[in-house]
């Protein structure tokens, strides 16, 4: 595919300049307006002297000028370290690597569910637009997606864990049960029903309206009318032509959508008790732990560059048109 | 036929109307119906709805009107939630505006920094910005609107490429306006229709974001917000679960009614002529 | 010759429009005939042609008459049909060959093997060069008059009786509508289809048609022998539409550089 091979080194070089302004802003952001790790530690680890606060000050080269501890930074970052936290006392990288595989499971499971759902729906909407089964869906999407997808959290904790009792509360897993291998995994997956979810049913609805709206807006193209003309069955012009058609832009939306849901994963892991990477922004944040908060925002900047890539793949692979027309 | 009439023939958006028109007034008279701080304490803790005529929905934890904090609730999450997008679409069709009329090296620059912005999950911003800030109602607002410009501001850019060639443009430069009057006096106007279509859906997102924000604590401390109330509420959640529910109730309905209305207004603006 | 199909009264409204926007017109389609249907763009005569063959909008109104000598005919196996921009007659993400090989095998008894074999055969006939290869390629690699080759092969695929063309040309440059026309007529003849042609080109109309009907803001004005319509026309519109073609058509004495 050197098509594809093309759009990904384009890709990837144009991301650079915009990933070095993200560091940039958020160092400056964060890092200038917070001004003191030193008081942040000295409070994570119960107060010290003013001698013990300089000399932490010089140690983290709080003394230098803005710029200089932007590059100290930059110097760090392109070594892949991220600094230490705080109030962890941990290598930044290290926590956040830790703490991804349980969000990208949440998130991974709530977008292929939402997404398999969501546009199948929209399939059943959008293949006969105005009718009563459209409008219904339509009403009752738009319904699901006013829904604030922590408050769904607690109402869905609220029935089926406190008062049926079917899922557990909060957590990940049952602590210290000692189950091991698939019975493990069992219980993991136990944890994850609710808040995959609450997060599935927000995208569910994204997806189906959607689709239908993508759906809609096939249906009045003139090939559609070309093929009914041919004599290809109706059936087979909704799934195989229309929806086919309305995928590509809920692709794309895919990726649009992964910054979002990064941010939405801080207040879901937060309602059920995930130790994921929303819930260590959260924590970053409660304790004043700047430099990993800083961490927190690069890292997710780079997921949300690595999705937006696969999505451009995928789209290029599913719409010949792509990339067609530029030069090698 | 007028817009207002083809929006009256729009059955989600005459509902949508209709349940902002509730919650609006619900906002603008709770200083009236609720005279005095929201969060001053009434009665006993966790008195359960419709037990005492004066507080039909009890009160919480620490023995506070639920009703009152509800209606002033109502006006946070209005506030915030019009504020910011108002200042996101200001913000975005102005960088948009200045990008798509400036071209060359300044459209460059500046499509760069929205490509940053939007790598940059919009809560995580709103999370660090309030929190290296401190929370107030006027930097949650800010917050919110870091989020929530760059759509906008694409739109305008793109909106103003196509308006840019036009011939009035051509003309005001002969006369020797200046490109940045001509930029924000010329075309920003003619940008702006499709860039207001947006309003709905940033509205809505801005309300989510500002519960989404103050149930992780980061709100403005001396308001009460229908995102501290669900936060406030999850400390009981096993005894007064209505405590969460009922603000969040409050939040649907106000994002809801928002979507319907920009539904129906999208509707009863749009020329074209459907197919069935 | 036997009649066809034939409009009595009939008259389209399109779903919101305040006036309708063909008819009432009366109109005999013969077997084996080939009729120009002539008229200016909104003229209704693009209305005629999906009317007649049921491809309107939905919740588009038709009155009046419409008489089929046997059953309605079935779309892709009874009647073929040619639309007016090649590029958007194909979903812009499938291959030629997938959409080939769909449509055969929608009125065939064929499968997959057989059906390319016989796409292949096909886009040799309207002179597709290399068609084994083409049937890889996607809509956009093909030139307009490519398409709208590939469009008339997808046409007559199932070897319909009926081909109807709803100004297969205008959309493409000179040259190549000439080619098209050619390519139609041949099409025609070999395989005694009966045509329904659409255009507001009269002198592509009276290469290609034996009858014309000439169409202007709904109604029909004047319909007879193309040789006839062409040399003495009745009607003022007519002639105007024919002065008026000869003044555009004449060929250009500057800048006709080959």
């Amino acid at each position: 595919m050197k098509r594809a091979a093309r759009l990904f080194r384009r890709r990837m070089l144009s991301s650079i300049p915009v990933l070095i302004l993200v560091v940039v802003g958020t160092f400056l952001l964060i890092d200038n307006a917070s001004g003191d790790a030193a008081d942040a530690y000295l409070l994570a680890i119960g107060g010290g002297d003013a001698g013990y606060a300089e000399a932490l000050r010089q140690d983290y080269g709080l003394d230098r000028p803005v710029w200089v501890r932007l590059g100290f930074y930059a110097w760090n970052l392109v070594h892949l370290d991220l600094g230490r936290s705080v109030t962890l006392n941990r290598p930044i990288l290290d926590v956040i690597l830790e703490r991804l595989p349980v969000t990208l499971w949440l998130m991974g499971s709530a977008v292929a569910l939402s997404f398999v759902l969501g546009s199948l729906l929209g399939i059943v909407a959008g293949a006969r637009p105005g009718s009563g089964t459209d409008k219904a869906l339509s009403v009752g999407s738009l319904a699901l997606y006013s829904v604030p997808s922590f408050w769904l959290g607690l109402v869905l904790s609220v029935v089926f864990a406190v008062q049926l009792r079917w899922f557990p509360v909060s957590g990940i897993e049952t602590i210290a049960s000692g189950k091991t291998g698939l019975s493990r995994v069992g219980d993991v997956a136990r944890h994850l029903v609710l808040p995959v979810a609450s997060l599935a049913i927000l995208y569910l609805a994204l997806f189906l309206r959607l689709m239908r709206a993508g759906m809609a807006e096939v249906w009045r193209q003139d090939f559609v009318l070309a093929a009914r003309a041919r004599g290809v069955p109706r059936g087979r012009i909704v799934l195989r032509h229309v929806a086919r058609n309305a995928l590509l832009p809920l692709v794309t939306m895919l990726g649009l959508q992964a910054a979002g849901m990064l941010g939405g994963s801080v207040v879901i892991e937060s309602v059920f008790g995930i130790p994921g990477f929303g819930r260590l922004a959260a924590e970053a944040v409660s304790g004043r732990d700047a430099p990993l908060l800083m961490g927190i925002i690069l890292t997710s900047a780079v997921l949300v560059i690595l999705v937006n890539l696969a999505v451009d793949m995928t789209y290029a692979a599913l719409d010949p048109r792509v990339g067609a027309s530029d030069a090698a | 036929m007028s817009v207002a009439a083809r929006f009256a023939r729009s059955p989600e958006g005459v509902a949508g109307l209709l349940l902002l028109a509730l919650l609006a007034s619900g906002a603008l008279l709770a200083p009236l119906l609720f005279p005095g701080d929201p969060l001053s304490i009434v009665g006993r803790p966790l008195l359960a709805p419709f037990q005492q005529a004066g507080l039909p929905l009890g009160t919480d934890r620490l023995g506070r009107d639920v009703m009152a904090e509800l209606f002033h609730g109502a006006r946070a999450s209005l506030i915030v939630g019009v504020s910011a997008a108002a200042v996101a679409i200001l913000a975005g069709a102005l960088v948009g505006t200045v990008a798509g009329f400036g071209g060359g090296m300044i459209d460059e620059a500046l499509m760069r920094v929205v490509d940053a912005f939007q790598i940059v999950p919009g809560f995580l911003l709103a999370l660090a910005f309030v929190s290296t800030i401190g929370p107030s109602l006027g930097v949650v607002v800010v917050a919110i609107a870091l989020g929530a410009w760059t759509g906008p501001a694409r739109l305008a850019r793109a909106e103003v490429l196509s308006i840019r060639e036009r011939d009035f443009v051509a003309s005001a430069r002969v006369l020797g306006m200046h490109p940045l009057e001509i930029a924000l006096k010329e075309v920003l106007p003619l940008a702006m229709p499709p860039v207001l279509a947006l309003t709905s859906v940033i509205v809505a997102g801005a309300v989510l974001t500002e519960a989404a924000l103050s149930f992780l604590g980061l709100g403005d401390p001396n308001i009460v917000t229908w995102g501290t109330m669900i936060a406030e509420g999850r400390n009981v959640l096993r005894t007064a679960a209505w405590l969460s529910i009922v603000p969040g109730l409050g939040l649907v309905a106000l994002v809801l009614g928002v979507y319907l209305f920009g539904e129906g207004l999208v509707e009863a603006l749009s020329r074209r002529e459907g197919q069935g | 010759m036997s009649v066809l199909v034939s409009l009595d009264g009939l008259r389209v409204t399109y779903p919101r429009a305040a006036a309708s926007a063909l008819g009432p017109v009366t109109l005999d389609l013969h077997r084996g005939e080939r009729l120009a249907v002539i008229g200016e763009s909104g003229s209704g005569k693009s209305t005629l042609a999906r009317a007649v063959v049921d491809l309107l909008p939905p919740g588009t109104r038709c009155e009046g008459h419409l008489r089929w000598a046997d059953a309605p005919p079935a779309p892709g196996r009874d009647y073929g049909y040619v639309f007016q921009d090649p590029a958007a007659s194909f979903d812009p993400v499938l291959s030629i060959g997938a959409q080939m090989v769909e449509v055969l095998r929608c009125h065939l008894p064929i499968g997959r093997e057989a059906a390319r074999a016989r796409a292949i055969k096909l886009l040799a006939r309207v002179r597709i060069p290399s068609p084994a290869l083409a049937l890889e390629g996607y809509p956009h690699q093909f030139s307009g008059g490519q398409k709208q080759r590939i469009a008339i092969a997808l046409a007559i695929a199932a070897a319909p009786t009926l081909l109807i063309a709803d100004e297969p040309t205008s959309a493409l440059d000179t040259v190549v509508q000439a080619e098209i026309v050619a390519l139609l007529a041949l099409l025609v003849e070999a395989d005694g289809m009966t045509l329904l042609f659409i255009t507001h080109d009269i002198a592509l109309a009276s290469g290609l048609a034996d009858q014309i009907a000439v169409v202007r803001e709904g109604r029909l004005v004047e319909v007879g022998a193309a040789a006839q319509i062409i040399s003495h026309p009745r009607e003022a519109y007519t002639k105007a539409l024919i002065a008026a073609h000869l003044d555009l058509a004449t060929p250009p004495l500057i800048g006709a550089v080959p």
